[in-house]
C-alpha cells in the first residue's frame, strides 16, 4: 500500500516536471486563430488572463509548414547550430581522448599538477574564463567568427576528465599482455584504449551535445553579427505575435537533443556518475 | 639506450600536448594577462595597484550581482541536493518502473533552455496562465518576473534542469554500497531509518561534496534562463554576476572585469581545495 502511494506521487511528479514539453507540443499543433484568442490578454495587454488547453480543439501542422516555407532565418541559426555543434564535437574528439589516455596510462611530468590543473579548469564558470578568451581571439582576429565559440569549446577539459576515467578502469593486465605481444604505446591507444574506452567517449560526445546546443554566454559575448547566431540565441526573439511559429520553432529545437538523449541514454547515465565517481 | 629511452619518454608527452597547448592559448597564458590588467587603467596603460579591486568592492551593481549569486548558490544547492537524494532514496526502493521514471526526471536536462522560454513568458505574464489560476481563487496576481519572485522562480527552473543529474549521482553512490552491511544490521535489529543515518549517509559523504562541487558549477547555468526571460537588465533580485560580467564586457570595462574575474577565481579556486580537504579527510 505505501508503495503505491509512494508510485502515485512519483508519477505526478514525474508529469509534472515533463508538462513544459506537453505544453509547448500542444502550441505547437495549435490554429493560429485558437493561439490568438487563448493568447490575446497578452498580445493586447488586455484585462483577463491566457487560458490554456493541452489538446488543441482543431490540431494542425500548419504552424510547422509555415516554420518551413516562411522562416528562411530560422534556417540559418539551425545550420549554426548544426554546423557548430559539429565541430566542436569531432575536435573535442581529437583533442581530448588523446589526453585523457595520456593522464590515465602514460608516464607525463607533473601529471597529477596538470590534471588538477583540468579539473579546476572545469569547475570554473564562463565568467572567470571569458575575458582570457576574448584577449586570445581579439589578438587572432577570431571575434564575431564562429571559430570564437568553436575553439574555446574545442579545448574544454571536461570531455578529458569524463573519458580520463573511463580509461583509468581498464585493467592493467589486458594493457600489460598487448605490451608483451609486442604492440608500441600508440597500438596500444588505438587497440585498447579505444574500444574499451568507448562507453566513455560516447558519454562525454552527449554531454558534449547537450551543452553545445544550448550555447548561449558564448555567442552573446563573441557574436555580433546575428547571422551567426545559433538557435539557442536566436529562439527566444520570435515575437509572440508569431506564436505558432515559435511553438513550432521551440520544438524543432527540442527534437535532436530529445534523439541523442533517448538513443544514448544508458551511456549519458554512465557519463553522469563518472562525473562524481572516485578519482 | 638511454637516448632511446628519453625519445619514448617524450613521446608520451604528446598525446596530451595539443590539449595542453590548446588550454594554454585560450585560458591560461592570457588568464595571467588577466591577473596584469586587474592591477592597470583600462587601456592597460598605466599601474594602478588595488584601484579597480577598491572600484569593484565600491561598486553597486558588483555588491548586488555578488550577494545575488551567492544567496542563489546558498538556496538552490541544498534544495536540489536534499530533494534529489530524496528521489534516490525512494527509486532505489525497488519501486515498480523505477528505472524508467529516472530517465524521465533527467528529461528537463535534455530541453534547451531557449525552447520553454516561451512557456515560461506565458505562465508568469501579468496577464499570464499562473495568474488567471489564482484569479480562479480570488487572489490578487502580479507581474511576476518584475517581483522578487523572479529570483524564486530562478531557484525552481534550477532545480527542474538538474534534479535529475543529481538522482544518477546519488543513486550512483547509493549503488556502491555493498548490501551486505544492511544485512548485518537488520541482524542486529536496526530499522530503516537506523541503517540510513548510520550506514548510508556516512559512506555517501564523499558523494555528497563531489555532488556540492558539479551543483556549484551548473548553477552559474542559470544566467541562461535569467537572460532570455528577462535580457541584459533583469529585476535586481535576479540580477546575478553573470548578467554584470556581460554588461560589462560590453561596455569594454576591461579593467573592471579583470579585478572581478580575480577575485571570482579565486572564490571557487578556495572552494574547491576546501571541497577536495573535506574529500580526502573522508577517504583516509
Amino acid at each position: 500500500m505505501k508503495k503505491i502511494i509512494i508510485l502515485v506521487l512519483l508519477i505526478i511528479l514525474a508529469i509534472l516536471i515533463c508538462s513544459p514539453i506537453l505544453f509547448m507540443l500542444g502550441g505547437s499543433i495549435m490554429g493560429n486563430s485558437e493561439l490568438s484568442s487563448y493568447l490575446s490578454p497578452v498580445l493586447d495587454n488586455k484585462s483577463g488572463f491566457v487560458h490554456w488547453s493541452l489538446i488543441p480543439n482543431y490540431p494542425t501542422l500548419r504552424s510547422f509548414v509555415a516554420l518551413l516555407l516562411d522562416s528562411p532565418e530560422f534556417f540559418v541559426m539551425f545550420w549554426n547550430s548544426i554546423k557548430m555543434t559539429l565541430i566542436i564535437l569531432i575536435g573535442q574528439l581529437i583533442i581530448s581522448v588523446p589526453a585523457a589516455w595520456g593522464f590515465a596510462r602514460l608516464k607525463i611530468p607533473y601529471k597529477n599538477t596538470l590534471f588538477n590543473l583540468y579539473v579546476i579548469l572545469m569547475l570554473m564558470p564562463f565568467q572567470v574564463t571569458m575575458l582570457s578568451n576574448y584577449l586570445t581571439l581579439d589578438k587572432l582576429n577570431l571575434m564575431n567568427t564562429q571559430y570564437s565559440i568553436i575553439l574555446p569549446a574545442i579545448f574544454s577539459t571536461f570531455p578529458v576528465f569524463i573519458i580520463h576515467r573511463f580509461f583509468c578502469s581498464i585493467p592493467v593486465s589486458i594493457i600489460e599482455a598487448s605490451k608483451l605481444d609486442g604492440a608500441n604505446k600508440f597500438q596500444v591507444f588505438l587497440m585498447i584504449g579505444i574500444p574499451l574506452g568507448s562507453a566513455g567517449i560516447v558519454s562525454a560526445m552527449i554531454l558534449g551535445f547537450l551543452e553545445s546546443w544550448n550555447l548561449i554566454e558564448q555567442p552573446l559575448a563573441f557574436l555580433e553579427d546575428k547571422t551567426l547566431w545559433p538557435l539557442s540565441l536566436y529562439l527566444p526573439n520570435i515575437g509572440l505575435e508569431l506564436a505558432g511559429i515559435a511553438f513550432a520553432a521551440s520544438i524543432v529545437a527540442i527534437v535532436p537533443s530529445l534523439l541523442i538523449f533517448f538513443g544514448g541514454q544508458e551511456h549519458l547515465e554512465a557519463g553522469i556518475a563518472a562525473s562524481a565517481l572516485k578519482e | 639506450m638511454n637516448k632511446n629511452r628519453n625519445w619514448k619518454q617524450h613521446t608520451d608527452v604528446l598525446f596530451i600536448l595539443p590539449s595542453l597547448l590548446g588550454v594554454s592559448i585560450f585560458v591560461l597564458i592570457p588568464f595571467l594577462d588577466v591577473i596584469k590588467r586587474s592591477f592597470q587603467n583600462v587601456t592597460g596603460e598605466n599601474f594602478v595597484a588595488i584601484k579597480n579591486y577598491s572600484t569593484i568592492f565600491h561598486n553597486r551593481a558588483f555588491l548586488l550581482a555578488s550577494g545575488n549569486t551567492l544567496k542563489f548558490i546558498a538556496i538552490c544547492i541544498p534544495l536540489l541536493i536534499l530533494f534529489s537524494l530524496i528521489l534516490a532514496v525512494v527509486l532505489k526502493e525497488k519501486i515498480p518502473g523505477a528505472k524508467l521514471l529516472k530517465r524521465v526526471f533527467l528529461i528537463p536536462m535534455a530541453i534547451p533552455v531557449a525552447s520553454i522560454v516561451l512557456l515560461w513568458r506565458l505562465v508568469f505574464h501579468e496577464h499570464g496562465i499562473l495568474n488567471g489560476v489564482l484569479a480562479g481563487f480570488s487572489v490578487q496576481g502580479q507581474d511576476w518576473m518584475n517581483t522578487n519572485a523572479a529570483f524564486t522562480i530562478l531557484v525552481g527552473s534550477y532545480i527542474w534542469k538538474n534534479i535529475g543529474y543529481n538522482i544518477i549521482l546519488w543513486l550512483a553512490g547509493l549503488g556502491a554500497i555493498p548490501e551486505a552491511i544492511y544485512e548485518a544490521a537488520r541482524v542486529d535489529g536496526a530499522g530503516w531509518w537506523k541503517s540510513f543515518v548510520y550506514i548510508t549517509l556516512p559512506i555517501l559523504k564523499p558523494t555528497l561534496y563531489r555532488i556540492t562541487t558539479l551543483a556549484f558549477l551548473n548553477s552559474f547555468k542559470v544566467f541562461r534562463e535569467a537572460y532570455l526571460v528577462a535580457g541584459s537588465y533583469p529585476h535586481d533580485s535576479i540580477y546575478l554576476l553573470q548578467h554584470l560580467f556581460n554588461n560589462w564586457f560590453r561596455e569594454l570595462s576591461l579593467d573592471k572585469m579583470s579585478a572581478a574575474a580575480v577575485v571570482v577565481a579565486i572564490v571557487i579556486f578556495i572552494f574547491i581545495i576546501i571541497m577536495k580537504k573535506a574529500l580526502d579527510k573522508q577517504e583516509e
